[in-house]
């Protein structure tokens, strides 16, 4: 197994998003073998991972899913600091959208609807394994630096591809007439 | 002896374009006219000028300060520019806090594809929001028997006001407060429901440019609106007075 050394590294991290974004991807259909042939993916919700922690440093870094609780800050800050460009992709990363919905009320409430309210057997908050919910729910850029914005909700397979495409060929993408938020 | 006769039309340059207007006419729709793209969200044809959302500000040649193109008057002389990287910046800024001060997450509105904010965000190229959300509680108000009013959508653009005032006649909507406490209200900020001036004629319904006054009943992306019974009511209405 040969490997080009020219490919460019990419990861593909799921926050706090329905994975929807993460579809979207895969609904590339064909053209997805286009772009593996110059796309490495190196860590991914969607791949079995080449290594189980994130790679020491990768060219871009496609971020699905908002800034909800304490490891996605921490998760996010590590994606950061290894990653040459970061990408927003979808509603969620870029504005907060759906997840923030939870964001007008406070978050005892919120755990106590989810798993005391509504729960017949053993009602009790967790207090280990499940991460912290944050007090508010953000978007990406409120926490960290992000080089590319793709809105929508999910972006298209097309607008995707052409994100993927420009980053490849080492252009900035210009995606401000190709989609939307809630497209 | 002939009289000196007043002259009614301006000269006057857009954008380096020499353009002529009548007096009585704004940059706005002299820009229209000459089918250069001024953005706006308050402004609406058959309803009175109120310069609310302030996207049309433009630069005039002298004036050291932005004018709301939707309120300024073509003058003779006048040298306007519609389209600079300070206006840019000001109408994406002006946008990005629209969308910071409520709730305007597209997916889940009804108005998603057929919004004149959303449409504008994409057209000026807003590609995500630089402010941090206000977090705001803004309520909203189910009661009407057929209409929904959600003020974590509106942008206080005032057409509601407007369209029942100046053509309804009833003048059931009202705005309160100042500033980022400013909410569109119902008679004396009671339930519309209740309400003994509302006609239900859904008029701010269709003029209202986002998902913040629906018809009840909608999914998301079905509220389609349309306003062109406006300029013609606007028309009776003047004829009446």
């Amino acid at each position: 197994m040969s490997k080009a050394p020219s490919k460019v590294t990419v990861a593909t991290v799921w926050l706090d998003g329905c994975s929807g974004c993460h579809m979207s991807l895969l609904d590339m259909d064909e053209r997805l073998i286009e772009i593996a042939k110059a796309v490495d993916i190196v860590y991914s919700p969607l791949v079995d991972r080449k290594t189980k922690d994130y790679p020491e440093m990768v060219d871009v870094a496609i971020v699905e899913g908002a800034i909800s609780s304490s490891e996605d800050i921490e998760k996010i800050h590590m994606i950061r600091a290894h990653s040459r460009i970061l990408v927003a992709l979808g509603d969620c990363a870029v504005a907060g959208n759906v997840p923030t919905m939870r964001n007008p009320y406070l978050v005892k409430d919120i755990e106590s609807r989810a798993y005391i309210e509504n729960v017949n057997v053993q009602p009790q908050v967790p207090d280990q394994v499940v991460p912290k919910l944050l007090p508010f729910v953000r978007p990406i850029h409120e926490v960290v630096p992000v080089d590319v914005f793709v809105q929508g909700c999910p972006p298209s397979a097309d607008t995707i591809y052409f994100v993927l495409s420009e980053l490849v060929a080492g252009r900035t993408p210009d995606l401000t007439q190709r989609t939307r938020p809630g497209a | 002896m002939a009289t000196a006769v007043r002259s009614r039309i301006r000269t006057l340059k857009i954008d380096g374009r020499d353009v002529s207007a009548r007096e009585d006419e704004t940059i706005l729709e002299l820009a229209e006219e000459n089918g250069i793209f001024i953005p706006t969200l308050c402004r609406i044809e058959g309803l009175s000028l109120v310069g609310a959302c302030r996207l049309c500000l433009v630069e005039v040649a002298g004036m050291n300060k932005l004018v709301p193109a939707c309120l300024t008057y073509a003058t003779e002389g006048m040298e306007v520019f519609t389209d600079s990287e300070r206006l840019r910046n000001y109408r994406r800024m002006i946008l990005e806090l629209l969308f910071s001060e409520g709730n305007h997450i597209c997916a889940i509105c009804v108005s998603n594809g057929k919004c004149e904010l959303q449409a504008l965000a994409q057209r000026l190229g807003m590609d995500h929001v630089r402010f941090a959300n206000l977090q705001q509680e803004r309520l909203v108000d189910m009661t009407h028997e057929r209409f929904v009013v959600d003020r974590n959508r509106c942008i206080l653009c005032a057409r509601c006001v407007r369209v029942c005032d100046e053509i309804e006649w009833a003048h059931t909507w009202d705005i309160k407060g100042r500033g980022v406490d400013a909410r569109v209200i119902t008679d004396l900020d009671t339930p519309w429901g209740e309400s003994d001036t509302c006609t239900s004629c859904g008029k701010c319904v269709r003029v209202c440019p986002v998902g913040a006054i629906v018809e009840k009943g909608r999914a998301v992306g079905e509220m389609a609106k349309r306003h062109d019974f406006l300029p013609h009511l606007a028309k009776m209405r003047e004829a009446k007075k």
